[in-house]
C-alpha cells in the first residue's frame, strides 16, 4: 500500500471513529448503541492494522486482531448479555441533557480536542498524529456520556467509549506501548467490564432496577 | 524483590485451599508480617547498596522500599484486626464462611497488586497494578451487599477508573513525547528521568496535568474525590483501613514519581501550581464538609482527604524538608488512620450504628476502644509525641521558608478547621452518659438509626472543654482523663447489658471480648509514637528517599 492510499484509509478510519461516537451520543435505544459501539471497534482495529502495515510490524498487526476481538467481539457481547438480563429498562428516556444539546455539546467537544490536541500535532507531522486529535475527541464525548446518562449500561458504554479514544490515541501517537502494557491495560478494562456487570447485577438486586438516577442514598 | 508480591499471592492461595478457618484466619496478620519482614529485609539492601533491579519489570530504590514498609505495617495493622473482626461479624450474622474466604483471598490479592505498583520499574506496569487495585477492591467494597455498599462500590468503581483512564492518556501523550526525545526512551523511571529534559514542554504540560489528575482521584484528592467517602464508609473495617492507610499513599507515591519528571521537564513552578490548587480545594472541601458530619466513618473519611491535601501541600513546596516531612506523614498518617478504621469498625459493631448522635459514651461501655479511637483522633489531628506532628510542623515550616507564606497560612487554617471538627465529634461519641446508650439491633444501615426518638444532645459542656482545650494547646490528657475515670467508674456495671441487648441472639460475648483488634490500635498508636521522637533506621531510608525526590539531601 503507497503512503497516501494508506494515510486516506486511515483518515476514512478515523473518520468513522468520531462518527460512530456521535451516534451513540444521538440514539437512545441500547439495543443499537451497543451495534453502534461494535462498529466503533471496527474502525479503531482499521487505524492500527493501517499503521501496521505502514510500519511492516507483524506484532502491531496481531494486535489489530486483538483490538477487534476484544472491542467489536468481547465487549459488544458482554454488554449484550448484560441487556438481555436488564428487563424493561431498555432505552434510556431521560438523560440529563437532551439530544439536541448533546449533539451540539459533542461539536463543542470535538474543537476542544483539536485545540488541545494543536501541540501533539506540531511534534510529530505524520498522517497518524493528525488523527490524534480525532481520538481526543471521543475521549471527551465519552466522558460527556458518562457523566450525562442515568442507565448503569449508558454509563459503561460512555466508559468504554472513553477507554477506545484513549487506546487510539496511544496507537496513533507511538504505535502503542510495550505488548506486556498493552495486554495488562486489555485485561484490566474487560476485568473492570466484568466488575461492573457484576455489581449492575448485585443492583438490580438490590434496589430493583438499575437506574443510577435512583441512587442517591450516598451524599453529604 | 518479588517476596512482597509473592507472599499474599501465597497467602491467597492458601486461603482459598485450606479448609480450617482457624489457620486461615492466622494467615491475615502472617502475611503482613511477612510483607513488613520482606520490606526492611529490601530496605537494609537499598540503603547499603544502591538501587536493585528484578525480573526486568521490577525496580526498588529508597523511594519504593520505604511504601513498601508502609504497607507491610499498614497491612500487619489490619491483619492482627481482620480475625476479631470476621469472628464478630459471622456471629452477627452479617457474612458466612463462603463470603469470608472471598473476602479473604481477596484482600490478599489486594496487597500484592499494591506491593507490585510501587515496585514498578515502569509507568506502564505501575499504571496496570493501580488499575487492578480497583478491580480487587470493588468486591470488597460492596462486600456487604446492602443498598448503600453496592452503589458505594458503583461510584468508587466508575469514578476511580475514569480517573486512571485519564492517567492512561497522560501515560500515552508522555511515551510520545519521550520517543521524540530519545529514541530509546521508554516509560522507565530511570530513562524518563534521564530524558525527561529533552521532552517537548507543551505535550508533557497535557500528560502531567493527566498523570496528576488521574492518580490524585485514587489517592483522593480534588475534584474527582466524591468516591471516597462514601467507600471508606461502606467497606469492611480492616479494608477501609487499608485503602485509606495504604492505597492512597501508593497512588500519591505515582504523583511523587511523576512530580519528579515534570520538575526536570518542566521546571518547579507548572507542578507546584497544579498541586497547590489541588491541595487546598481538597482541604477546604475536607473542612467543610467535617463541619456538619453525622457519619463517624466518613468523618474518617474526610479526615483522610484532608491528610492527602496536606501531603500534596509538601509535594508542592517540594524542598527537601518538605519532602522528608510528606514521606513521613504518609507513614504516620497510614498506621493511625487504619487504626482508626478498625476502631471505627468495633464501635459500629458494638452500637449498630454509624452515626456521631448514635454512639455515646463509648468511653463507659468500652474504655480500652474509647481510649485507642481518642488518642488516634489526637494523633491524627497533630498531638505529639505522633509522629504526624513532626510531619506536619515540618511541611507548615518548609512552606514558609519557600515563600509560599500565604498558602500555607490558609492551609493552616483549613486544617485547625477539621481538626477543631474532629474533636468536638469524637468528644460526643466518647464521652456523656452511659445510661442513654442507644439500643439499637445490629441492621448494618446507617438510615434506620436516623428516626429513633431523640437522644438528649451530648453533653455540650464537655464536649466543647475539649475542643477549647485542643485549640488552646492544652495537654492532649487533660481532655481524656478529664473525663474517662469518672464515666468508667459508673459506665461498667451497665456495660454488660448493652452490650448484651445491642446483639439479637445472645452472642454477646462475641462482641464485648475485647479484642485483637484494640492491640492492633494500640500497636499502630506506639509505633507512631515512637516514630515521633525517634525516627531510628527509618531516618536514614528516609533521607534517601528524599534525595530520589528533589535531588538533594534534606
Amino acid at each position: 500500500m503507497n503512503a497516501g492510499a494508506s494515510a486516506q484509509v486511515l483518515n476514512i478510519a478515523a473518520g468513522a471513529f468520531l462518527f460512530t461516537a456521535v451516534l451513540i451520543l444521538w440514539r437512545r435505544e441500547l439495543a443499537s448503541i451497543i451495534d453502534i459501539f461494535a462498529l466503533q471497534g471496527v474502525a479503531l482495529a482499521v487505524m492500527v492494522a493501517v499503521i501496521a502495515v505502514d510500519e511492516g510490524s507483524v506484532e502491531l498487526f496481531v494486535v489489530a486482531v486483538g483490538v477487534l476481538v476484544v472491542r467489536s467481539g468481547v465487549l459488544p457481547w458482554l454488554l449484550r448479555r448484560a441487556l438481555s438480563h436488564a428487563g424493561a429498562t431498555r432505552r434510556e428516556t431521560r438523560p440529563l441533557v437532551n439530544v439536541v444539546a448533546s449533539l451540539l455539546a459533542a461539536a463543542a467537544l470535538t474543537l476542544l480536542a483539536y485545540a488541545v490536541s494543536q501541540p501533539l500535532v506540531a511534534l510529530d507531522p505524520s498522517p497518524a498524529a493528525h488523527a490524534i486529535p480525532v481520538g481526543m475527541a471521543v475521549v471527551l464525548i465519552g466522558f460527556f456520556v458518562l457523566v450525562t446518562r442515568r442507565l448503569a449500561l449508558s454509563q459503561l458504554v460512555g466508559f468504554l467509549l472513553m477507554d477506545n479514544g484513549i487506546t487510539a490515541v496511544g496507537f496513533l501517537s507511538t504505535a502503542g506501548v510495550s505488548l506486556i502494557v498493552e495486554l495488562g491495560v486489555t485485561l484490566d478494562v474487560l476485568l473492570m467490564v466484568l466488575v461492573l456487570q457484576v455489581l449492575k447485577t448485585r443492583i438490580r438486586e438490590a434496589f430493583g432496577d438499575t437506574d443510577l438516577g435512583e441512587l442517591r442514598g450516598l451524599h453529604d | 524483590m518479588i517476596m512482597p508480591i509473592l507472599l499474599p499471592l501465597l497467602a491467597a492461595a492458601a486461603q482459598r485451599l485450606l479448609p480450617s478457618s482457624a489457620v486461615r484466619n492466622a494467615l491475615a496478620p502472617c502475611s503482613g508480617l511477612g510483607v513488613l519482614a520482606a520490606a526492611i529485609l529490601l530496605a537494609v539492601t537499598v540503603t547499603a547498596d544502591g538501587p536493585q533491579t528484578g525480573v526486568g519489570l521490577l525496580r526498588v530504590d529508597a523511594l519504593s522500599a520505604y511504601l513498601l514498609i508502609v504497607i507491610g505495617a499498614v497491612s500487619l495493622v489490619s491483619g492482627v484486626a481482620t480475625p476479631s473482626y470476621l469472628r464478630t461479624e459471622s456471629d452477627l450474622g452479617h457474612s458466612d464462611e463462603a463470603a469470608q474466604r472471598r473476602y479473604a483471598v481477596l484482600v490478599q490479592l489486594f496487597l500484592a497488586v499494591m506491593a507490585l505498583a510501587v515496585l514498578a520499574a515502569n509507568l506502564g506496569v505501575l499504571w496496570v497494578s493501580i488499575e487492578a487495585t480497583t478491580v480487587v477492591s470493588a468486591f470488597l467494597v460492596g462486600q456487604q451487599r446492602t443498598k448503600a455498599a453496592v452503589e458505594a462500590a458503583w461510584k468508587y468503581v466508575v469514578i476511580s477508573s475514569t480517573g486512571i483512564a485519564l492517567a492512561l492518556l497522560g501515560i500515552f501523550l508522555l511515551n510520545f513525547a519521550a520517543l521524540h526525545a530519545d529514541d530509546s526512551a521508554r516509560l522507565n523511571w530511570i530513562s524518563l528521568v534521564t530524558s525527561a529534559p529533552q521532552l517537548d514542554p507543551a505535550v508533557t504540560r497535557i500528560a502531567v496535568v493527566l498523570l496528576v489528575l488521574g492518580f490524585g482521584t485514587k489517592a483522593g484528592l480534588s475534584p474527582l474525590h466524591s468516591w471516597l467517602p462514601d467507600a471508606y464508609s461502606q467497606a469492611p473495617a480492616p479494608v477501609s483501613a487499608l485503602m485509606s492507610g495504604v492505597l492512597s499513599s501508593v497512588a500519591f507515591y505515582a504523583v511523587l514519581r511523576i512530580k519528579v519528571i515534570a520538575d526536570s521537564a518542566l521546571g518547579v513552578d507548572f507542578t507546584r501550581n497544579l498541586l497547590v490548587v489541588m491541595s487546598l480545594a481538597s482541604l477546604l472541601l475536607a473542612a467543610s464538609l467535617m463541619l456538619g458530619q453525622r457519619d463517624y466513618k466518613r468523618m474518617l473519611g474526610y479526615s483522610s482527604i484532608e491528610n492527602m491535601g496536606l501531603l500534596a501541600l509538601g509535594a508542592a513546596i517540594g524542598s527537601p524538608l518538605a519532602i522528608a516531612a510528606v514521606l513521613l506523614h504518609v507513614l504516620g498518617h497510614g498506621l493511625i488512620k487504619s487504626s482508626l478504621f478498625i476502631g471505627a469498625g468495633r464501635i459500629f459493631q458494638l452500637t449498630g450504628s454509624t452515626r456521631i448522635d448514635g454512639v455515646h459514651g463509648l468511653a463507659g461501655r468500652s474504655p480500652a476502644l474509647a481510649g485507642a479511637f481518642g488518642l488516634g483522633v489526637l494523633a491524627v489531628i497533630g498531638f505529639p509525641p505522633f509522629s504526624l506532628f513532626a510531619s506536619e510542623v515540618g511541611i507548615a515550616t518548609a512552606g514558609f521558608a519557600a515563600g509560599m507564606g500565604a498558602v500555607t497560612t490558609a492551609a493552616l487554617l483549613l486544617v485547625l478547621i477539621t481538626a477543631a471538627a474532629l474533636v468536638v465529634h469524637t468528644s460526643r461519641m466518647l464521652l456523656g452518659r452511659v445510661a442513654q446508650a442507644p439500643a439499637s439491633v445490629m441492621t448494618g444501615h446507617a438510615e434506620t438509626t436516623r428516626d429513633r426518638p431523640g437522644f438528649a444532645p451530648a453533653p455540650t459542656v464537655l464536649s466543647g472543654e475539649g475542643s477549647t482545650a485542643v485549640l488552646s494547646g492544652a495537654t492532649p490528657t487533660t481532655v481524656l482523663s478529664g473525663a474517662t475515670p469518672t464515666t468508667v467508674l459508673s459506665g461498667t456495671g451497665s456495660a454488660t447489658a448493652v452490650a448484651v441487648r445491642a446483639v439479637p441472639k445472645g452472642t454477646a460475648t462475641a462482641v464485648r471480648r475485647p479484642g485483637a483488634d484494640v492491640w492492633a490500635m494500640v500497636g499502630a498508636l506506639i509505633a507512631c509514637a515512637v516514630l515521633g521522637i525517634w525516627a531510628g533506621p527509618v531516618g536514614t531510608l528516609l533521607q534517601q528517599a528524599t534525595v530520589i525526590v528533589t535531588g538533594m539531601a534534606p
